[in-house]
């Protein structure tokens, strides 16, 4: 495996506040990454920052070596944030225009294949349900075929049902595609059914305390005594909800155990 | 279809129990009132000089219509609304996307539009008269004005709201300015640059009267100074009754126009 994204030094401010790194982060070409945190630990940040959406007060963000072209990346944000005035096969085809018509037709089609909404591509937004939205806005990422693929909790406003479904779909999607993943989470359920390896992070400014690589057989149970195992320990990691900063020595320690 | 429809006993079920179709329940009140005015002054009840019956002012039209008079008036007014309308309509699109879209532009430039908004349009008419003469370009121009701020402002204010989410998506895919208002401002912001439009059309009537009552040889604003002078209401009347007539299928059209490009809003009308 070769090194496919990585951040030498990265780092964000507001203002003269530091609310990310800097962070030193490699990511292996295939790879699916989850970065778990609390709330306003710059799980986010970290995710604008590769997506290129903000610009970092410092370091470097790489694609194999090189920076990061637009072709290269795709974006799924916590809300589906389609076009309310496009069908669902011209929202998958909205970075498609460069294409020949043939192509883009071909590209929106197998994407729309893939997510399951083959069915319901000449549909409005407003037609859909959230589950059916956030499928929709998968297969806008996936149809770019971006080489590193941005989830910002994307599955975290949809009932859990929904969430259960498209996490499992979201493995099959990864087969075809192939793409790295970044996968921005406070899922503990989602990152150890999803990644290959868990970062995280804690802060302000958000640093990386933790770092997993559970690598539990796919579509293991839930409920198996090996998932909740990691459970626990990221459950440790991540401490109470409310905790004070202090516990970030406690999860230095804990990495160096793990 | 009411806005109200939502709200109980005023829904969908509630007006297909009646057997009227509900185009037809706005012109209800407009008959009734037309009824009881003529049944007034067949009675005696209204001055003729003052408020000729309805059957009289229709009986104007008529000859107004056979003898070629009214399709003169028509064919002047709509045409000086149409080219005000147009001309108008393109400023404002052009100076409201602009504006709409770049906040330093906007700072630069709205505060003087908004300025320019608040003079009142009569005041305008010396000055375009001086500029174009007493033709048809002072009177296109004053049309045009009118037209052009509903048109700026909605736009701008239209574009400058648009969800923060959706512009993030055409910058994730890392469009240029320029395709970000075309493929994202733009069709975001079309049902208010549609309230715009009709906001626009609106104003483009009430000048094109007052361009036509500051002196005119033909059209509707004509009519209106030619029954006062030549002391004939029912002339006075029936261009009136022709300015509302032709106000309200005008932008029932632009309505109608606005409903079909809008039809993706997830609204209650709009379902």
């Amino acid at each position: 495996m070769s090194t496919l994204l990585e951040m030498r030094g990265l780092a964000k401010r507001y203002d003269d506040r530091l609310v990310l790194g800097p962070l030193h982060l490699a990511f292996e070409t295939g790879e699916t990454v989850a970065v778990i945190g609390r709330s306003g630990c710059g799980k986010s940040t970290l995710l604008r920052l590769v997506a290129g959406l903000d610009v970092p007060s410092a370091g470097t963000v790489t694609l194999a070596g090189q920076p990061i072209r637009p072709d290269d990346v795709a974006i799924v944000f916590q809300e589906p944030r389609l076009m309310p005035w496009l069908s669902v096969a011209d929202n998958v085809g909205f970075g498609l225009r460069h294409l020949a018509k043939d192509q883009r037709s071909e590209a929106i089609a197998e994407a729309l294949e893939v997510v399951g909404l083959g069915e319901a591509a000449t549909k409005l937004p407003k037609h859909l349900s959230g589950g059916m939205a956030q499928r929709a806005a998968l297969a806008r990422a996936l149809a770019v075929r971006p080489k590193l693929l941005l989830l910002d909790e994307p599955f975290s406003a949809l009932d859990p049902l929904t969430r259960a479904g498209l996490q499992n779909h979201l493995g099959e999607v990864r087969d075809h595609y192939g793409p790295t993943i970044l996968m921005i989470t406070h899922d503990m359920d989602e990152a150890l059914a999803l990644a290959d390896r868990i970062i995280v992070l804690d802060g302000p400014p958000g640093r990386i305390v933790a770092e997993f690589a559970p690598r539990l057989a796919p579509g293991i149970k839930r409920t198996a005594p090996a998932f909740q195992r990691w459970k626990d320990r990221l459950i440790d990691v991540l401490g109470p909800a409310s905790g004070p900063a202090g516990t970030l020595t406690n999860l230095e320690d804990h990495r160096h155990a793990v | 279809m009411t806005d109200l429809a939502y709200l109980p006993g005023l829904g969908r079920s509630a007006l297909k129990r009646r057997s009227l179709p509900p185009a037809a329940i706005g012109w209800l009140l407009p008959s009734a009132l037309v009824g009881i005015w003529e049944a007034a002054a067949r009675a005696g009840l209204l001055a003729p000089n003052h408020l000729p019956a309805p059957s009289t002012i229709a009986a104007t039209i008529l000859q107004l219509a056979r003898s070629g008079d009214l399709a003169v008036h028509l064919t002047a007014t709509l045409a000086r609304l149409g080219l005000g309308f147009l001309l108008g309509a393109a400023a404002g699109t052009l100076a409201g996307a602009v504006t709409g879209a770049s906040r330093p532009v906007r700072l630069l430039v709205d505060p003087l539009v908004q300025g320019l908004r608040s003079v009142p349009s009569i005041a305008w008419v010396p000055l375009f008269i001086l500029w174009l003469g007493i033709f048809e370009a002072s009177k296109v121009a004053l049309i045009a004005v009118g037209v052009f701020f509903p048109v700026y402002l909605n736009l701008m204010s239209g574009i400058a709201g648009v969800d923060r989410k959706l512009i993030e998506v055409g910058r994730a895919h890392r469009l240029s300015p320029l395709s970000l208002v075309a493929r994202v401002l733009l069709p975001a912001s079309l049902p208010a640059y549609i309230v715009g439009l009709r906001g626009g059309l609106g104003l483009g009537w009430m000048f094109v009267a007052a361009a036509e009552l500051m002196g005119a040889s033909e059209g509707l604003g004509f009519l209106l100074v030619d029954g006062q002078q030549t002391g004939r209401p029912a002339i006075v009347i029936a261009a009136i009754l022709l300015f509302a007539l032709l106000g309200k299928l005008s932008d029932l059209f632009l309505a109608r126009i606005g409903q079909a490009l809008t039809a993706w809003q997830d609204t209650e009308v709009s379902r």
